[in-house]
């Protein structure tokens, strides 16, 4: 049920997307990230330029539902972090996993409850790991849970364009130490309060 | 920053007597199985060097398959001075012959010391030899990264990135001196692209969420890296310009650590599509994506291709972190030794690796065949993210 619904969502972010680009739309379950501008500065003009991809084909037609901005309104690099604000409502992830544990969501809703309240904040999801992936792995692994995290919120109904994600992989422990003690406390989503400047 | 390049050396040789082709000499070492482990090292003497001419002959010789020895005990017997110039003289002592005499001239006694080994490992074994080669690496202090470019042996390290924050993911553009790598100056992992000889960087790929572990292909013309746009980190591949992105998988578990193969057609990283990280493969033109078969070894992640197509080295976590190889074309894996992060050097037999010591890391060298480890020089701080310049 969860998931049906954060489908339809992506399946309307990305119709809405591909169809602004031309191209034939196409859906995949997990919500695309929106904000922050995909073009890099002095690269070329056709960077980022997206090619029909030929793996996975579509198993369902996307429906045009509403009405949601390519670029949101919301764009992390012009807003203002506060990392104190939901010190208290970080994420705790098991070992190797990027899911959410029943026992955590009760800290996600609170910042829900908060994003609804305050229309004009958004939230970075900040994900870690402990030490005992490869680095590359866990910045990757990092990154799932953050999105994890992310797709818990639009879930809820969360705008998408209000969520980003950053995984800074195993390089910045909340504990320091090489024991299971600190490793628990360091798998984790951080949630950083934005608000426009 | 500036090469000098080695061909700068004036490499005098005033006496090059072979007595028989060295192929007839090491017939048994140019075709070596590099899985056959506990592969006989050659005995070979130094005699007449002194400091870090000899530490760098010492560690250039251990390192390629060769094992420093009395003049007793060796087969082969180097000769020669570093009194301003380095000159050598290389005799077989079985075959009685002298199989090259040379003297340096033009380069730091360091760097005509390398080339000094390059001409004996060449000369012994057939084999280029890999002591004039660069490498990149990470080097961590405290909540910090940032990118260094060094000697293949980590002497004469140079910081690349000024950019206080995390900087990791190194790679370099084969043949070229052009590194890719990641770096959070922006405020998020995006990715960089490096000139070394003009000192110039540009951002390459700037995409909402993750950007990080740009691989360039054998070719140079395309990159493949991960990037998690589309909702879940992927494996994408672009052009060298960041045009004709596309994606060449579409999994809701994160992908991580693309390579190439050598001819430029697949690309080997780690998913954990089918619930724990494996190794995968995929073609560079899209289609599925096939699970590699590492003889049962679970938890593999951070494939390396080899420069002849033959082998894959990965890391696997089992308990410990551990260096592993299979073949290209998967099957029985062959543990290699305690470490992580494996790259290959451009001879297909030596290997970078990462080895963590008392919570701190430290760059190695891993000579396959005869699974010889030597720690390269460290840079002050945690060492890690190695790759060569090929």
């Amino acid at each position: 049920m969860k998931y049906s619904k954060v489908l339809n969502l992506s399946v309307v972010v990305l119709a809405l997307s591909l169809g602004a680009a031309g191209c034939q739309p196409r859906p995949h379950a997990p919500t695309p990230i929106l904000g922050r501008t995909g073009n890099p500065k002095g690269t070329g003009e056709t960077f980022g330029r997206e090619t029909p991809v030929t793996q996975l084909p579509p198993d369902q037609n996307p429906t045009v539902r509403g009405d949601i901005p390519l670029q949101g309104r919301f764009n992390p690099d012009e807003m203002t972090p506060d990392h104190n604000r939901f010190a208290a409502n970080t994420v705790y992830f098991d070992f190797d996993r990027a899911t959410v544990k029943p026992s955590e969501t009760g800290k996600i809703d609170e910042v829900v409850r908060y994003l609804q309240g305050n229309p004009t904040q958004a939230v970075q999801i900040e994900g870690h790991c402990d030490e005992r992936g490869t680095e590359q792995y866990n910045l990757s692994l990092g990154e799932r849970r953050a999105l994890a995290v992310r797709e818990y919120l639009v879930t809820a109904g969360v705008q998408a364009e209000r969520a980003f994600t950053i995984s800074y992989g195993e390089s910045r422990p909340a504990v320091p130490g090489h024991n299971e003690a600190t490793w628990s406390k360091n798998r984790r989503g951080v949630f950083v309060l934005l608000t426009p400047k | 920053m500036k090469h000098k390049p080695a061909f700068l050396f004036t490499c005098v040789l005033f006496l090059s007597v072979t007595a028989r082709p060295p192929e007839a000499v090491a017939q048994d070492d140019r075709e070596i199985d590099i899985t056959h482990l506990g592969a006989r090292r050659i005995p070979i003497s130094l005699e007449g060097y002194t400091g870090e001419v000899l530490d760098a002959l010492r560690f250039d010789l251990d390192i390629q398959g060769f094992e420093v020895t009395g003049a007793d005990k060796a087969q082969y017997v180097v000769s020669g001075s570093n009194n301003s110039d380095v000159t050598g003289r290389l005799t077989d002592r079985v075959g009685k012959a002298t199989l090259l005499s040379v003297r340096y001239t033009g380069g730091t006694l360091r760097s005509e010391a390398h080339t000094l080994s390059d001409a004996i490992v060449e000369k012994i074994t057939g084999r280029n030899g890999i002591a004039r080669s660069k490498v990149a690496f990470k080097v961590e202090n405290g909540q910090n990264s940032e990118i260094y470019v060094a000697d293949y042996d980590g002497h004469n390290a140079k910081q690349v990135t000024q950019d206080h924050t995390i900087t990791r993911d190194p790679a370099w553009v084969p043949a070229r001196r052009v590194l890719y790598y990641t770096s959070y100056k922006a405020g998020n992992p995006d990715i960089y692209v490096h000139d070394l000889q003009s000192g110039t960087r540009r951002a390459f790929a700037r995409y909402p969420g993750l950007n990080a572990g740009a691989a360039p292909s054998p070719d140079g013309r395309r990159v493949a890296l991960v990037l998690s746009k589309g909702g879940s980190p992927d494996i994408y591949v672009c052009d060298a310009d960041g045009s004709n992105l596309k994606p060449l998988t579409r999994t809701r578990e994160a992908e991580s650590s693309p390579c190439w193969s050598p001819d430029g057609r697949t690309i080997c990283f780690s998913s954990r599509h089918e619930g724990r990280s494996a190794l995968f493969v995929v073609s560079v033109d899209g289609g599925s994506m096939r699970r590699l078969s590492t003889g049962g070894a679970l938890n593999c992640t951070e494939p390396d291709w080899s420069p002849d197509g033959k082998q894959i080295v990965f890391t696997r976590l089992a308990g410990d972190f551990e260096i592993c190889v299979v073949p290209a074309g998967g099957g029985a894996m062959t543990p290699l030794v305690a470490g992580e992060d494996p790259a290959w050097a451009p001879n297909s037999r030596t290997v970078i690796f990462t080895r963590r010591v008392k919570g701190k890391r430290v760059v190695s060298l891993l000579d396959v065949p005869t699974k010889q480890i030597k720690d390269i020089q460290q840079t002050s701080g945690s060492c890690s993210q190695p790759c060569w310049a090929k």
